[in-house]
């Protein structure tokens, strides 16, 4: 079975953004970018099912400017066998992300596809359940717990109440969850083997997708700020606050 | 044309999230028709027509549709799509596991977790953990919608709306089959509907720190208790604890952080809260920052103190 992974390239999770004083957008410019950490997730499934002899090949694919080849240079660097680069210079929608990597499934055919549940950039969470839908396959989302069986698959997935777990038939696609695994460090020998993996080149078009946007982004602004308070000196204090000042107890 | 609401039930009771959804659809605005989908889900049908707002329930019932399992919900909305402009559904697991699903089969886009209605077709969305807000302009003929409940008031009752029964068996090969549900059942009120929060962070140190010192608060003050996901990686407390950009995302009157150091992606899932209290040894700690009153102080001590105080 091939396995497909999905990584997009985002600001790291560290960075404390800025928004631009115009309203235009977040200022990305000598920002700090990583591959989103949900995705590093995916890849070390991707990467552990490889290693269980439960998938032979890992193939990582990522839709963005062509520095995002540095993330797939570290997908390869964890241990992916092969990467494909979507380059555009847009900013590609989820519907339209899905739309390319089902033409790139369509052309890799893979058992099953790993997917970060959600970027920490845009905080869509919808990729995967896309990407699915227009696969006409099943889908597992927010998985804590993968198994692969014969043909099928049992995920385990975070839900509001606790857990639910679903049995899917493969080829699927997967979305990942926090607790699913702990992504590992690529090591400086695997770093340097990572350059001289194989990379495609593609684009939008040679998939026949559109990136026009259906979302016309009017404005981007900060939140309402929130101010520091009060320190206070004891519990008594607190409590008294709580209940005259604050009137929430 | 009208809008459809995909309720969150668990079959016996409709989820107060679908209530703070309804809320954002009214604002939207058109005639509000529920979905129900489910099995022995009457009561919640029931509940979802005594709301404020709602002029008809659907209610659909089937093996295939109890468990909340996508496809064959993503199929049945999509079958009733054609008499709807907007579908919408409250940011649960639920919705946000069907909704992107049912978007990509009508060919449009979906707008996540909207905090605000500006107008029938421009949205306010939080975006890089809430540390910016975008105002969106929906362009296709139909909207695909998920609401941040934390951002909206729940629907009032109202007259008794009319249930339609709407079953059908008629669904394609099944690519998904449930196996088991570990729902967690607690007597505490729940996360996403609590007036009062305590939330513990990695400095309770383990699960039975976690429990001997934080649960007994929590009772007191009748809270529902949540957790950083620092403590919730560490198995101190179980993963539907979890608050933060990725986890839950809670506006409660009273929000006390335990331990919790207060990174971004935390701040993301309770800076909405009315007040904010923060107990932290480290006074440099950010989630001082954000906090209406903040106690520097060993939480082993603190808190044992604050349950006498209370």
């Amino acid at each position: 079975m091939k396995t497909l992974v999905p990584v997009k390239r985002v600001v790291d999770y560290n960075v404390k953004i800025r928004v631009k004083p115009d309203g235009t957008g977040v200022e990305l410019a000598n920002v700090k970018m990583s591959m989103n950490p949900f995705d590093e997730i995916s890849v070390e499934e991707a990467l552990r099912l490889k290693e269980a002899g439960k998938a032979e090949e890992v193939v990582v694919v990522s839709i963005g400017p062509a520095k995002a080849e540095e993330t797939l240079r570290t997908a390869l660097a964890m241990g992916a066998d092969r990467a494909v680069l979507v380059e555009t210079d847009d900013a590609v929608e989820p519907l339209a992300v899905a739309k390319i990597l089902k033409g790139v499934a369509e052309a890799e055919k893979p058992g099953l596809i790993i997917v970060g549940k959600q970027a920490i950039d845009d905080d869509s969470n919808q990729t995967g359940q896309m990407l699915a839908a227009l696969l006409g396959t099943a889908q597992a989302t927010f998985a804590s717990k993968i198994e692969i069986g014969d043909g099928k698959a049992t995920v385990t997935r975070e839900v509001d109440g606790g857990l639910q777990t679903i049995e899917i038939k493969l080829p699927a696609v997967v979305t990942t969850d926090l607790r699913l695994n702990e992504p590992r460090y690529a090591s400086l020998p695997n770093i340097m083997k990572a350059k001289k993996k194989p990379l495609d080149k593609k684009s939008p078009a040679d998939f026949g997708v559109s990136t026009e946007p259906r979302l016309k982004v009017l404005k981007t602004e900060e939140p309402s700020g929130r101010k520091a308070g009060v320190k206070v000196k004891s519990v008594a204090e607190l409590v008294e606050k709580l209940k005259t000042e604050a009137g929430v107890l | 044309m009208a809008i459809l609401l995909l309720a969150d039930h668990d079959n016996a009771t409709l989820s107060d999230q679908s209530g703070k959804a309804l809320t954002a659809a009214s604002q939207i605005g058109g005639d509000v028709h529920v979905l129900v989908a489910g099995k022995g889900a009457k009561a919640a049908a029931d509940a979802a027509a005594k709301l404020a707002g709602v002029s008809k329930v659907l209610l659909a019932e089937s093996d295939e549709l109890a468990n909340n399992l996508a496809e064959p919900l993503s199929d049945l909305i999509v079958s009733l799509a054609g008499s709807y402009d907007t579908i919408i559904a409250a940011a649960t697991s639920t919705g946000k596991n069907v909704l992107p699903r049912v978007a990509a089969l009508l060919d449009v886009a979906q707008i996540s977790e909207i905090i605000e209605v500006v107008s029938a077709d421009i949205f306010k969305r939080p975006i890089y953990a809430g540390n910016a807000i975008q105002t969106v302009q929906a362009t296709d003929a139909k909207k695909v919608i998920t609401v941040r409940t934390a951002s909206f008031s729940p629907a009032s009752q109202g007259p008794s709306a009319v249930v339609e029964d709407i079953s059908t068996t008629a669904f394609s090969s099944l690519l998904a089959t449930f196996v088991a549900d570990a729902i967690s059942s607690s007597d505490r009120p729940e996360l996403s509907s609590a007036k009062i929060i305590i939330s513990g962070g990695r400095a309770l140190g383990s699960s039975e720190k976690f429990k001997e010192v934080m649960l007994p608060v929590a009772d007191k003050l009748g809270a529902a208790v949540g957790a950083s996901r620092a403590a919730v990686d560490a198995g101190y407390a179980p993963n539907d604890w979890q608050i933060g950009q990725t986890g839950k995302v809670v506006a409660p009157q009273l929000y006390i952080a335990c331990g919790i150091s207060g990174a971004i992606q935390h701040l993301a899932g309770m800076k909405d809260s009315k007040i904010i209290v923060a107990i932290n040894k480290d006074e440099e700690a950010p989630i001082f920052q954000v906090a209406d009153y903040g106690l520097v102080g060993d939480l082993f001590e603190v808190l044992p103190e604050l349950q006498k105080a209370l």
